[in-house]
């Protein structure tokens, strides 16, 4: 089943909001023109009912699965999307779009600025969640799909799917949310925090203004380090890293060459490559602000809500807790949804929904299948 | 003997079941019952259930399932959530307190349907007069040291608790082992089943 996969993939993008029809921001601001960098697997039927909406995480991107020309690495979930797999391409056509505020393809503040001819920098408007969901509202629109079948993330990717099915509960038959929340917690956003100070901090981060010179890759390598620490788990560092040692590099008094040292410098500099700093300040800020009940109750948003909803969470998450997940399935009891919910045992901590395959497809595929079922 | 016993509990709880109504399982396993009440009764349903094996079963089975604990699960919805609430065996083998899920059961639903095995059948009897055992009958087939039961109970032991908690039977069915045991339940009933409401 898994030795299928969708071979070579390309990136597209959607370009819109075009002044004077800009995008209106949550904050009231405008912004436009946007591009916004999507992939598409498998096919859109006759009638357009199988599109399948991916929604990425923090550092994802468009490209959830296949290979890139001359990549010997997949997509970031490619073990969950092609043939046969949960997100059946045989079946399903599947869709995923870099954030707005991204770096990968859709505009962020790494984009150059139609105003100054130079990039955005801090210049880009603060952007939120629904945002980021409104954007790629515009491009389903423009896709002509009217209803997908599913919304489907984790951590971020599930703080949109919830925004779907708030804000456009009638473009949605289904929403996957796994490994997320309703909103961030004291402790998720001091994380966060310490990434932006790191970043912020650094000499060459220079107010934003930093394109075409020298960036600030420590400050963005050191919050990436701190990112990793809180994806995985006590558990799942002994069990990949233990103490061992490992020689490398130039040593010095406290190069001691543990191995999750190595393991997260090496994912700190491998990071710096492919992302921007401005965008790990703007997403970051708009996860942290991300409320999804908008102060009030969240069923009290929910009412009348006809999609069916999947929350997934798993055991040792310690940074998205199994209980944030309980208030969104909370709140669907309360507003009478169709709800399946399960905490998944793993050892993974919060990679556990990049890395739980198998549970995630037994649960994922069928409840897919019922969604279909239901018309 | 044992299937037998819980395929006729299956029937009877389906058959106690209006056409189209809402359901929440308590206690729903790989979702058995609620799978047969959405074919052939068309209900809307909804599961709670512990063990994770079981989620898989249930979402492979199409039916809507919470993987959480029974008490915690049934007190976040509102009154009259659903117009059934089902705990099949459940009250004598996961539930905890059953006199507060009983009445929170009755809150969240409009009639609820209880069934369980008569710990008092004249086999039990029979063994712990003669033998000094702890029974082990068709509908209790366990043994002391692997019993899923928390809370034994007899067919009479129901019917004061709910005099006694002015709660309405509505309806009643006694399983015996071959056929319903409509005389002397609570001596020939292996499994009785409850249909009950508010008073």
């Amino acid at each position: 089943m898994k030795d299928k996969n969708l071979g070579i993939v390309e990136t597209k993008y959607f370009n819109f909001a075009e002044p004077p029809h800009e995008l209106e921001l949550e904050s009231g601001e405008k912004l436009g023109p946007i591009t916004v960098a999507y992939e598409a697997y498998g096919k859109l039927n006759k009638k357009r009912t199988n599109a399948v909406l991916i929604t990425h995480a923090f550092s994802g991107d468009a490209h959830a699965a296949g290979y890139h020309k001359g990549d010997d690495k997949p997509g970031w979930w490619d073990s969950m999307i092609g043939p046969g797999k949960a997100f059946n391409t045989d079946k399903y056509y599947v869709l995923c779009a870099n954030v707005l505020g991204g770096c990968s393809g859709t505009t962020g503040p790494s984009s150059v600025n139609p105003k100054t001819g130079k990039p955005y920098g801090l210049d880009f408007p603060l952007i939120s969640i629904n945002d980021m969901v409104k954007a790629q509202s515009k491009l389903i629109e423009h896709l002509e799909i009217e209803k997908l079948l599913t919304v489907a993330g984790g951590s971020m990717g599930g703080m949109q799917a919830l925004s779907w099915l708030i804000k456009h509960p009638d473009k949605i038959k289904s929403a996957i949310i796994v490994a997320s929340a309703i909103k961030h917690s004291p402790q998720q956003i001091a994380f966060d925090e310490v990434g932006r100070v790191s970043i912020i901090s650094d000499p060459a981060w220079n107010g934003g203004d930093y394109y075409g010179g020298k960036t600030p890759a420590n400050g963005l390598a050191l919050a990436r380090m701190v990112g990793h620490i809180t994806y995985m788990s006590d558990r799942s560092m002994m069990e990949k890293f233990g103490r061992r040692i490992r020689d490398v590099g130039e040593r010095h008094k406290f190069n001691t060459g543990f191995e999750i040292e190595n393991y997260l410098h090496y994912r700190g500099s491998n990071f710096v490559k492919r992302f921007d700093a401005n965008s790990y300040l703007y997403i970051t800020k708009a996860i942290d602000c991300y409320d999804a009940s908008e102060g009030k109750n969240l069923s009290e948003l929910l009412y009348g809500t006809k999609a069916k909803v999947m929350v997934l969470a798993f055991k040792s998450d310690w940074l998205y807790p199994k209980y944030q997940s309980k208030e969104i399935v909370k709140a669907c009891k309360v507003a009478g949804i169709d709800t399946t919910f399960c905490e998944i045992e793993s050892t993974y901590g919060h990679d556990a929904f990049l890395l739980e395959i198998d549970e995630e497809t037994q649960l994922i595929k069928h409840f897919l299948e019922k969604v279909v079922q239901a018309g | 003997m044992f299937r037998y016993i819980r395929e006729i509990e299956f029937q009877t709880i389906c058959n106690y079941v209006k056409e189209g109504a809402s359901v929440l399982d308590l206690g729903c396993g790989d979702c058995e019952l609620l799978y047969r009440l959405i074919k052939n009764k068309n209900v809307r349903a909804q599961g709670i259930e512990i063990d994770e094996k079981e989620i898989y079963k249930c979402v492979k089975k199409g039916v809507s399932v919470l993987h959480e604990d029974i008490e915690y699960g049934l007190s976040e919805y509102k009154d009259n959530s659903f117009d059934y609430i089902v705990l099949q065996q459940s009250l004598s083998e996961v539930v905890k307190q059953p006199d507060k899920v009983i009445a929170e059961a009755l809150r969240v639903g409009r009639k609820v349907i209880i069934s369980f095995s008569n710990f008092v059948h004249y086999r039990a009897r029979l063994q712990i007069f003669l033998k000094g055992k702890t029974p082990i009958t068709p509908s209790l087939p366990y043994s002391w040291y692997d019993t899923p039961n928390l809370h034994f109970l007899s067919i009479s032991d129901f019917i004061e608790y709910c005099k006694r908690r002015k709660i309405k039977i509505e309806k009643a069915t006694y399983l015996g082992t071959k056929k319903r045991a409509y005389l002397f339940p609570n001596f020939f009933a292996l499994v009785g089943i409850f249909l009950i409401s508010k008073n």
